[in-house]
């Protein structure tokens, strides 16, 4: 949920309120299979040793009886091995349900959890998507951070994943 | 009476890295094949084949049995499987995962083996070494007593990989990962510590062999040498299930109740693409 404030009467548009953060869009094909299951979906930041420093989402079927839907955790192999593994599911404000086809918008603030303090270096946002009786691709996006200006970069999947575009704002 | 007949020893002055030579070849490769190797959630459960083929991996040969089946989980502690059954050509069990870790799954062998000629006719005996005294008869000559330890093993990790299933037990031939066995992955090295006895197994050649051989003409063996640490790195570039074998056969000059002694490796690991 992307949410933005306008004060009309000042004209501003960022107001000192404003945090820095990120704002990330991620595509969802429309896919024509005979059995369609929405993706599982991760998103992180990984430090330039490929350590993740931050998970931001995790979309799976968190509603299924007895955690069962994390037995398909591990199908997203690279979150897996990097982040997934030695976490402890659900993770509040991290896991959420699965999504289907269309592009999904989240936020994250600087200084808050998932998003958390960034320290000034080089980063990639890893955005994993696996189907059940489908595939798996990955998306990475390297970015700088903090951003000078505000500043969309994009990323794009051609099989499991579509567009997706992180905007980054100082 | 002895059942010594040995060689009279040149070996014996020889440093023992160099008595470890090559075990001949066993005619079919031992293999345990579980459904995972990295798995997620709060409990699960894999099912293993065990098996003896020479085609990776096929069920072709004959099935392993399951008596010497030692599964030990994430705290250190044996974790008891569901045994299902052996079929013509395999043995299979489910095992239950139900706490996160690693957990070691093998058919660990321990025995001695003799050869002997009794009236003329050559005979075989396996048993223990308690045993050969009463087993071996008096009139027995050209005896020959060998003393075989035989691993074949497999890992599977539920949730975060850990170490505790993986402590040497410092019997016949075993491998330490060095790189964790359920954190392999293409394009990045893993390496692995041969130990014999719990000691460095340095110098010996070590098979590394990818699943699938029914749909390659080449038979796709990867040999490797351990260094002096017993050491051996593999970089892999295909995922898949691969086979690791080893093997080592030295003369027991410090023993008097066996000629030799052997000591044979097998594992299955699993190679995950990134």
């Amino acid at each position: 949920m992307k949410a933005s404030y306008f004060l009309a009467a000042s004209g501003l548009v960022a107001a000192p309120s404003m945090a820095a953060g990120i704002d990330l869009s991620i595509e969802i094909p429309r896919l024509q299979v005979a059995e369609y299951h929405k993706p599982y979906v991760a998103v992180w930041i990984e430090d330039d040793g490929r350590k993740a420093v931050a998970n931001l989402d995790v979309w799976y079927d968190t509603d299924m009886r007895g955690g069962e839907g994390e037995k398909w955790l591990s199908d997203m192999r690279l979150w897996w091995r990097r982040a997934g593994r030695s976490l402890d599911m659900p993770v509040d404000g991290v896991s959420g349900p699965t999504q289907g086809p269309g592009t999904h918008e989240v936020s994250y603030t600087e200084g808050r959890r998932p998003l958390g303090d960034l320290k000034p270096g080089k980063y990639t946002l890893v955005v994993e998507a696996a189907r059940e009786v489908g595939g798996r691709e990955t998306v990475s996006i390297p970015f700088q951070w903090p951003p000078q200006r505000a500043q969309t970069l994009s990323g794009e999947g051609d099989s499991e994943l579509r567009a997706i575009k992180l905007t980054l704002k100082p | 009476m002895t059942f010594k007949r040995k060689l009279l020893s040149l070996a014996a002055a020889l440093p023992a890295a160099a008595l470890l030579t090559a075990a001949p070849a066993d005619a079919h490769r031992r293999w345990l094949l579980p459904s995972a190797t990295v798995l997620s959630g709060d409990s699960e459960l894999v099912t293993v084949d065990a098996a003896a083929s020479n085609g990776l991996f096929l069920f072709e040969h004959r099935p392993l049995g399951l008596d010497s089946l030692t599964i030990v989980g994430p705290d250190g502690q044996p974790v008891e499987p569901k045994v299902i059954g052996s079929g013509d050509y395999r043995s299979v069990f489910d095992l239950p995962l139900t706490q996160q870790g690693t957990y070691r799954i093998a058919l660990a062998n321990d025995g001695v083996m003799g050869f002997y000629m009794l009236n003329g006719e050559r005979q075989r005996w396996r048993g223990s070494r308690a045993e050969i005294e009463t087993a071996i008869p008096a009139e027995a000559t050209e005896v020959r007593i060998s003393e075989n330890a035989g691993r074949t093993e497999t890992f599977v990790t539920l949730g975060a990989p850990s170490d505790d299933a993986l402590q040497p037990t410092q019997r016949g031939l075993e491998m330490i990962p060095v790189t964790h066995p359920n954190d392999l992955v293409t394009g990045e090295p893993a390496q692995m510590r041969f130990l014999h006895n719990g000691q460095p197994a340095a110098n010996m050649e070590v098979e590394f062999v990818k699943g699938g051989t029914r749909y390659r003409d080449t038979p796709g063996v990867q040999t490797l040498t351990t260094d002096a640490d017993g050491m051996v790195e593999l970089l892999v570039e295909e995922p898949g299930y691969y086979y690791v074998e080893a093997g080592t056969q030295s003369d027991a000059a410090d023993d008097p109740q066996i000629d030799s002694r052997r000591a044979s490796y097998t594992a299955v690991l699993e190679f995950l693409p990134l």
